[in-house]
């Protein structure tokens, strides 16, 4: 049993927002495979719980009329590896979300959970990173859009305040069309794993030369980060082994690894510095380059 | 009459209809267990680690430890109590006792689930070796190195 | 005939339905919930503890401290009790404990009506200790100074030194080659599916019930008679069926809890029932090893002198202590017996968690490091890997000179040769000369083993068969042998249904053990059971089938040499016609007025041999050294077990060894902060046993001897097939690299360290 205080079900994200107003301590669950863990552990802070598993509203995959790709928080890792859409326009997005856990796991976690826990390691907030994802935040009526790369403050802390619910994540024509994408996830097991790093590529090329080049790493630093220098001296250049030696040379300025238990400061960057290089080529791989 | 805490829930479990009022606490693997009697989910982790306690719902694999039972409420659970019908295995649980699948058995009935719920998925459409270690990688044996497992996989896959 | 045959698992069905009954299933309505107040540092003792405000909790039952046990220390292991002083097992454990001697170390116990309140009152429990610096390093717990965690010990648990054959120090004079290493194994995890469980209830005045998920029912009922002084036929212990156990259960870790705590509440059922976290902090793990090693190699590739000297720690408390070093060390003798061999071990103490028996007991410590020097030798003297093992390995007919006795049969040889021609290792080598250099290299890699098929003539080998024909001429057996999930149940019902030329599907054997009824046997330890219990079953069922013949006898009034059993008949052995059916004798002998009774056998036999078994393991990896990543191309584990009695079951034995070998080799590792003594990964996320996804197609292969001291000329084959995969895999890493990784796990963070040390990074990348 988990030590539960209080539970209300949401049945509607109006009333979920009512329900975490009324209810200062509480905390949002959705796929619940954070919360019950950390629940089962007897961690303080999430015996009250807002219960938005499995709603409706909040769980779709779609274009809008403007082409943009619009996914609900609740949409499990499944729905975002079996979605055409995924499939056909942000396949790196399908790598990141296939490399979850398992299949259990995927059944049931959300990328909403994957990005509101403000965990590093979230294997889709690399990719939405390099996306330029929008998160729409939406509260007692008020709503604001807010980029992923702002939504983090550090460690476990996002940008959600009392009442806000995270209820869509936009990721608009401009960020995916045309361009290829692949994410690297380094770990210790092929599955059930967290990533030691995460790297994200998403690229676009013309006459064999980087017209659009964007690099996101998770585990590398605090929070997901992208590596801006990296980037802007990556473009307008032309594909070649060496370009892909600049980017290992380059991204070791862009990052921040620490040292854990699980890893060293030294270990990781030495799994950047290989792994930028990977992703880059199998992006430029999907792009249709040859090196 | 409601008591604090306490929730009534209707749902499927292995094709019969139940209501019961359970304890808002509860995972789905303890109302299984506890009150439905279904022992096969098995708890080796309580912490979605292991796979031993999956279940299907709505024919889609869970970990029922770390799936709250309230969710459970109008949905069909399908354990591996209900697989056998009229004395008589499914091909899954055939495949794994034909091949050698079993060992200690602990693992067993989450693996049978999950492999029924990728044998259903798979609409008996040819599959690779990569996609059964994918489809179960949610499920760890210490017993055979799954190999036996991959074997049973594919036969009731092509069965 | 069954022997031989891939009869399909006696409790396959009851498996995959979910009705196999384990020790949670079986719970009765009401028991109680307790939970252990485990420690917070490593190394101290307890100054005060306050449960007032816990007790006061409603729910909770009661709770114990280290103020309310008794003061008998016992010992854990599950060994055969031993009449030899020598060789009894160290008694340094007390049901709950003021000295802290690792974190995680259980100081109260909560009685509670669940696990919320139960752990809710654990928070409410206020304890202070006097805090003790962690001793962790060998190098801090040998110091004089160093505190005893055990008063009286100096910190070593046992020590021991043995040699045979000719004069090592000469032989090493001699040798044209010595060769240095040092080698280091990790502390590794069990991981059964199941958690250790256990409950007890009482059903009299003065009986205790224990229902629990062990290897060695009957060891466990002598350990609780011990800890709480009370006469073994007040306790019963029922053993269901087991998810797994590896070792991990054959110690007495959670019985004599339970068995106290029902007695101090009236009867009451009581469960403890670990969670994963406790169960992999709080029970056993596999004793990290630092070895030692010299070799003495002459030119002409014969291998001369070894000398080994070894440190094993066993952590808080001794569990099986000693036993562990001593019984790897004693294998090389039937592996490589014409060397000169001179052996040294010490086991200590240390503030880190409790080792004992693990899948293998000592080998894959001892027989990585010794086949590490090995093919290091190989190499220094240039010739082939294979050739050079063949040259130095058992023949049948060697002595074994520790042991005193000829190998009567050895299929090493054989072993080796099967296992390259699988991996094809002439054309193999050739090929991957091409890749020695760059980021991504291949290599090959040998390994090979010996080992034992139970631990005569440390300890006693004794095992139990019962018979009985039922009414319809179908059998039940029962044995003392314990089926944890290896399969033994079913070659038991294999061997019988040998004997009695009965078909497979008429032979039942009862799967619960329960002390009160079932045959003495001492447990599932040490590949022991189907050798040992093979020569139990097979007296049992020749002398079942004497009495089947002569009942037949009776009743047709022939001959005892003109009559004999075929296919679950009786028949004419003249003419091979069937004289009755078994339902028809059995009919007779139990309900025939007159003559006849219930036909029924029982052996208790001791085994005084102890077959050693062979095998090797062959490999071909990738290693991709940016990424710090080995991947297995392929790999073949071949064995030399005896008679194979079920080529299915076998071949699942090999392939769960291998994959724990797998895990030994490249991820698995419990990790220890070396100042706090803390645990950092006690779950099934953060150690690294190996999910589907990252285990290669494991080959199996067999080379059949027939062993004369066994039933049915089989030997062991439970534990050693985990034995040689790290040693081989390690071995195919310094033939692709160059490097030798002399420690476990190869993960990637250990060898970022070593290819970093070794020059291999930063200007290899891809």
């Amino acid at each position: 049993m988990f030590d539960l205080k209080k539970h209300v079900k949401a049945r509607s994200i109006d009333e979920a927002i009512a329900l975490l107003i009324e209810n200062p301590g509480a905390r949002l669950i959705a796929g619940g495979t954070d919360i019950l863990i950390k629940l089962r552990h007897g961690k303080q802070g999430f015996s009250e719980l807002v219960d938005i598993h499995d709603l409706p509203q909040l769980r779709f995959i779609k274009l809008d009329e403007n082409n943009d790709i619009l996914i609900g928080s609740g949409a499990v890792f499944n729905d975002i590896i079996e979605s055409g859409i995924i499939q056909t326009h942000i396949p790196m997005l399908k790598d990141a979300a296939q490399s979850v856990g398992g299949p259990q796991i995927r059944n049931v976690a959300t990328i909403g959970g994957n990005i509101c826990n403000g965990v590093t390691s979230a294997d889709s907030a690399s990719s939405l990173f390099a996306l330029d994802a929008v998160l729409e935040i939406r509260g007692r009526k008020t709503k604001r859009n807010i980029p992923v790369s702002d939504f983090y403050f550090g460690p476990g802390r996002v940008d959600l305040k009392k009442g806000e619910i995270l209820t869509n994540i936009r990721i608009s024509q401009k960020n995916y069309k045309g361009s290829s994408g692949f994410y690297y996830k380094y770990a210790m097991r092929n599955a059930m794993d967290i990533a030691t790093i995460g790297c994200a590529v998403s690229l676009k090329t013309k006459n064999h030369v980087l017209e659009d080049y964007r690099i996101a790493f998770g585990v590398a630093g605090p929070v997901p980060m992208r590596c801006k220098i990296t980037e802007e001296t990556m473009r307008n250049k032309k594909v070649s082994r060496k370009l892909l030696q600049d980017i290992s040379q380059a991204v070791e300025k862009d990052v921040n690894p620490r040292t854990s238990w699980r890893a060293t400061k030294e270990f990781r960057m030495n799994i950047i510095k290989e792994l930028c290089v990977r992703a880059t080529k199998e992006a430029l791989k999907r792009a249709g380059e040859e090196i | 009459m409601t008591i604090k805490g306490f929730r009534q829930i209707t749902f499927s479990i292995n094709s019969k209809e139940r209501t019961l009022v359970i304890d808002m606490r509860q995972s789905l693997l303890e109302v299984l267990r506890e009150e439905l009697g279904l022992k096969s989910v098995k708890e080796g982790c309580g912490v979605g680690e292991c796979g031993a306690c999956s279940v299907l719902v709505d024919d889609v694999l869970v970990d029922s430890c770390i799936y709250l039972a309230i969710w459970a409420d109008g949905r069909k659970i399908r354990t591996v109590e209900g697989e056998a019908r009229n004395g008589k295995l499914s091909m899954v649980q055939q495949a794994y006792v034909d091949e050698g699948a079993v060992q200690c058995g602990f693992c067993t009935p989450g693996f049978i689930m999950a492999t029924t719920s990728f044998k259903e998925k798979c609409h008996g459409k040819k599959v690779s070796h990569d996609e059964i270690r994918k489809a179960h990688a949610g499920n760890l044996c210490r017993c055979t190195g799954y190999q036996n497992i991959l074997k049973a996989v594919e036969k009731s896959i092509e069965s | 005939m069954a022997v031989g045959k891939p009869v399909k698992r006696i409790d396959a069905i009851a498996k995959v339905t979910g009705r196999a009954e384990y020790t949670q299933d079986l719970l009765k309505p009401g028991t109680l919930v307790a939970r252990y107040y485990r420690s917070t540092i490593a190394h101290g003792r307890v100054k005060t503890i306050d449960v007032k405000k816990a007790l006061n909790l409603k729910g909770v039952e009661a709770i114990f401290t280290f103020d309310d046990v008794p003061e008998n220390k016992f010992a854990t292991a599950g060994h055969p009790f031993s009449v030899d002083p020598e060789h009894k097992d160290v008694e340094d454990r007390l049901l709950l404990t003021r000295d802290i001697r690792f974190m995680g170390d259980e100081i109260a116990i909560v009685v509670a009506k669940d696990n919320i309140i139960a752990d809710q009152a654990l928070k409410m429990i206020k304890v202070s200790y006097q805090e003790y610096e962690p001793l962790i390093s060998p190098l801090k717990i040998l110091d004089k100074k160093a505190r005893q965690i055990h008063e009286g010990s100096s910190n070593i648990v046992g020590e021991h030194e043995f040699a045979f054959g000719k004069n090592v120090d000469e032989e090493f004079k001699k040798a044209d080659h010595v060769i240095k290493g040092k080698f280091e194994t990790a502390m590794v995890q069990h991981c059964h599916i199941e958690n250790h469980i256990s409950y007890a209830y009482m059903d009299d005045i003065d009986r205790i019930i224990i229902v629990s998920s062990t290897q060695i029912p009957h060891i466990v009922r002598r350990i609780v008679g011990q800890a709480l002084s009370i006469q073994l036929s007040r306790v019963r212990v029922i053993k269901p069926f087991i998810g797994g156990g590896f070792g991990n259960k054959q110690d007495v870790i959670l019985e004599p809890m339970v068995a106290f705590l029902t007695l101090k509440l009236d009867g009451k059922p009581v469960q403890i029932n670990l969670s994963r976290e406790e169960c992999m902090l709080g029970t056993r793990n596999r004793h990290p090893f630092f070895v030692k090693v010299k070799t003495g190699v002459m030119n002409d590739g014969t291998m001369t002198a070894r000398e080994m000297d070894v440190i094993s720690i066993t952590g808080a408390y001794a569990s099986h202590g000693h036993a562990i070093a001593s019984a790897g060390g004693s294998k090389q003798s039937s592996l490589y017996p014409r060397m000169a061999t001179r052996f040294h071990a010490r086991t200590l103490y240390a503030n880190i968690p409790v080792a004992g028996a693990m899948r293998a007991y000592g080998s894959p410590q001892i027989i990585y490091a010794l086949e590490c020097a090995t093919e290091d030798a190989a190499r220094k003297i240039g010739i082939d890997s294979v050739e050079f093992r063949l040259k130095n390995i058992a023949r049948q007919g060697d002595m074994n000179l520790l042991s005193g006795k000829e190998i009567l049969s050895c299929g090493m040889a054989e072993c080796l040769i099967k296992g390259k021609e699988f991996m094809d290792w002439d054309n193999k080598k050739k090929e991957y000369e091409k890749y020695k250099k760059g980021p991504v290299r291949r290599g090959l890699g040998v390994a090979c083993l010996s080992y034992a098929s139970g631990t005569y003539p440390v300890c006693v080998e004794i095992a139990g068969t019962r018979i009985a024909l039922n009414q319809d001429g179908t059998v039940h057996v029962q044995v003392g042998a314990t089926e944890i999930g290896q399969g033994s149940d079913t070659i038991v019902a294999q061997m019988v249904a040998e004997t009695l030329s009965l078909p497979y599907e008429d032979v039942r054997v009862v799967q619960a053990q329960d002390t009160d009824v079932s045959p003495f046997d001492t447990g599932a330890y040490a590949s022991r059971q189907a050798y040992v219990v093979s020569n139990a079953v097979l007296r049992a069922a020749n002398e079942l089938k004497t009495k089947i013949l002569n009942h037949a006898c009776l009743m047709t009034g022939k001959g005892k040499k003109a009559l004999d059993i075929k296919k679950g008949n009786i028949i004419d052995v003249n003419t091979d016609n069937v004289v009755m059916d078994m339902k028809t004798l059995s009919m007779d002998s139990f309900y025939h007025k007159e003559r006849g009774c219930q036909l029924t056998a029982e052996v208790s036999f001791k085994t005084t041999a102890n077959a050693p078994v062979f095998g090797c393991t062959f490999v071909d990896i990738t290693v991709d050294i940016p990424l710090f990543k080995i991947k297995i191309n392929e790999i073949i584990n071949v064995h030399d077990a005896g008679v194979i009695i079920n080529p299915v079951q076998a071949g699942g034995q090999v392939h769960g060894g291998v994959f724990m070998g797998i895990g030994a080799a490249l991820s698995e590792e419990v990790l220890i902060d070396p100042d706090s003594g803390y645990v950092y990964n006690n779950n099934l996320l953060d150690y690294k046993f190996p999910t589907f996804m990252d285990i290669p197609q494991i080959h199996h292969d067999f080379v059949e001897t027939f062993e004369p001291t066994s039933g049915y000329g089989n030997k062991s084959l439970g534990e050693p097939p985990v034995i040689t995969p790290p040693p081989a895999i390690r071995n195919a890493v310094l033939d692709a690299t160059g490097v030798c990784i002399n420690s476990l796990p190869m993960s990637p963070r250990n060898l970022f360290v070593l290819f970093q040390k070794n020059g291999l990074i930063g200007s290899i990348r891809s």
